[in-house]
């Protein structure tokens, strides 16, 4: 079972003047989720801190949890094993929802590309809006992320974004059946267990 | 954090599951705790949720390309871990690595050991409700990644190890630069002997609680300041000294405690990198009196370890770490099997957590300066 995602009608028809605000708003106070998985995640926090310090762009890192999100950043390698709770805290997001794949191995696997266990990019269970390269890359790359984020919020309209019914937030035009598609949360995948057997 | 079963009344049990994405484990480690009211009966650590199988790639790279992968299962101690690989090479090969390497790779690795532990250093406070540390600690830490980034070019992987030496030889300047940040850290370091160790709350919330005794520590294989705060005195750079520290027996100082709790794991902690900037100063020291000289030998095209096996162990920064290399005369190994220090010492909760109360579940997991990839591999 799965129901669209949705945008109140007040971001969906907002008139253009409204739009340009609402955007203003939305880019500039990001709650970010920190996804922390591997050694991107002491990158992550290194921009955090007082060297780099991203808050100066508006990105938040108080959330207490995905639900109070708007931006997930998964820094570090996806296993298959770590990839239903990734797409699972993914759902509990609200919408509209923001996705940094930071690093290599939440790109592509980097140099586990070849391994047995190591899911081959987040972006075939979650849709990605901004990919970070590097290995791990610098606090500095992600700061660019940030900002190519925000040039796409900037840019963006919800109706449009949402326009197809059940678009996925990421604004690429993914059939129904397009991997990394995911489904509305619905009751039974709450109560489902993190891994299923 | 998920409860799972029905927990209302006191004496039902209640099995709680911590993770796999929760803040307090820095990373994916899971614990299922079956609870008593607020008391832990039993705990269980759920591992493999980092777990992307490099011991397998090892089979399937050569000596070279193993360092990519080895200095990333540990992503806080990069340059231990590709030493001991290379160690493990060389001595297979019975190589020598030449005396300015040598000091070098130390060096380099007692910086590398004193980021590890401000990592720690300040995350542990964090856990336990303070703020102010971690900005302190990834201050310094700043100041070190940028000599270590300006040898190596990287800021957390260095790939700086080649078998039989270095990459290459220090940039003009560089050991003055080093000296400087060296001293710069040493002389803020009360920050965290004032801040943290001296704090009374800290101290309330970590003496007495999770005291994991001596016996236990031994039993459960673990090493590096965790089983040294238990009262275990072992650290292979006095005991088995490689590198240059049997030259720095003087400078060298192995911190025990006897308590075995959270309190003596992070004096342990605190005391070992105070150290450790010693030993890097020490190192600098010897550096400058070298003479110039080679920092890495030449390597034959493709690089073969003879047929054979052989075991090497470090002191990484978070313990024990040990290479099992068998080779059968190819150029890539046929297993090199790692034994990595968080993966022993995490077992220990399942001793240490049942007792507590959940609010001490936090302390204790911190106390245990695990890194998650170290576990799973």
């Amino acid at each position: 079972m799965s129901r669209p995602a949705r945008v109140g009608a007040l971001s969906r028809l907002a008139p253009d003047p409204v739009k340009l605000v609402l955007n203003w708003g939305r880019r500039y106070s990001l709650w970010v989720f920190n996804f922390g998985l591997a050694c991107c995640a002491i990158e992550f926090i290194a921009t955090s801190m007082a060297r780099h310090d991203f808050i100066r762009l508006g990105v938040i890192p108080f959330a207490p949890g995905p639900r109070q999100a708007d931006l997930m950043v998964v820094s570090g390698t996806v296993t298959d094993k770590m990839a239903p709770a990734v797409k699972r805290l993914y759902e509990q997001m609200p919408e509209p929802k923001y996705v940094i794949s930071f690093g290599a191995c939440a790109n592509c696997g980097g140099p586990y590309w070849d391994s047995y266990s190591v899911t081959k990019g987040v972006d075939q269970i979650i849709p990605v809006d901004v990919y970070v390269p590097g290995c791990p890359p610098r606090p500095e790359a992600l700061l660019q992320g940030i900002l190519k984020l925000q040039e796409k919020i900037a840019r963006e309209s919800l109706g449009e974004r949402y326009a197809d019914g059940g678009a996925d937030g990421s604004g690429r035009p993914d059939g129904p059946d397009a991997p990394g598609r995911p489904d509305g949360p619905d009751a039974g995948a709450l109560r489902r267990g993190l891994v299923r057997p | 954090m998920v409860g799972l079963g029905a927990g209302d009344s006191a004496d039902t049990d209640m099995v709680l599951n911590i993770g796999p994405q929760h803040p307090s484990t820095h990373g994916v480690l899971r614990l299922r705790l079956r609870m008593q009211g607020e008391r832990i009966t039993a705990a269980e650590p759920v591992v493999g949720y980092m777990h992307r199988g490099a011991e397998k790639l090892f089979e399937a790279r050569d000596y070279r390309q193993i360092v990519v992968l080895a200095n990333r299962h540990d992503w806080l101690s990069a340059f231990s871990n590709e030493l001991g690989v290379v160690h493990a090479v060389e001595t297979m090969l019975g190589m020598e690595v030449p005396v300015r390497a040598v000091w070098l790779r130390t060096l380099l690795a007692e910086l590398n050991r004193v980021l590890n532990h401000l990592m720690f250093l300040g995350s542990y406070p964090l856990e336990l409700g303070g703020m102010t540390p971690v900005f302190y600690a990834f201050r310094e830490r700043e100041e070190l990644q940028a000599v270590m980034e300006e040898v190596s070019g990287g800021r957390m992987h260095y790939m700086f190890n080649r078998v039989g030496g270095l990459k290459e030889d220090l940039p003009a300047g560089w050991t003055r630069r080093a000296a400087a940040a060296v001293a710069a850290v040493r002389s803020r370091m009360g920050v965290f002997d004032d801040l943290v160790l001296g704090n009374e709350i800290f101290r309330a919330r970590t003496r007495g609680v999770g005291v994991l005794p001596r016996e236990t520590a031994q039993a459960y294989g673990v090493s590096g300041p965790v089983a040294r705060a238990s009262g275990l005195d072992f650290d292979l750079r006095r005991d088995e000294p490689y590198l240059a520290y049997g030259e720095l027996a003087d400078v060298l100082r192995v911190a025990v405690r006897q308590e075995g709790d959270c309190l003596a794991r992070f004096e342990c902690l605190l005391e070992q990198t105070h150290n450790a900037l010693e030993l890097a100063e020490a190192c600098l020291g010897r550096l400058a009196e070298l003479p110039p000289g080679p920092v890495n030998q030449r390597l034959p095209k493709v690089l073969k370890a003879p047929e054979g096996h052989v075991y090497t162990w470090t002191e990484n920064p978070l313990g024990l770490n040990g290479y099992h290399l068998v080779s059968r005369g190819e150029k890539t190994p046929w297993r090199l099997k790692l034994r990595s220090a968080s993966f022993n010492n995490v077992q220990a909760l399942t001793e240490l957590l049942p007792g507590c109360l959940v609010a001490d579940m936090v302390a204790i997991l911190g106390s245990l300066f695990f890194v998650v990839g170290d576990i799973d591999k």
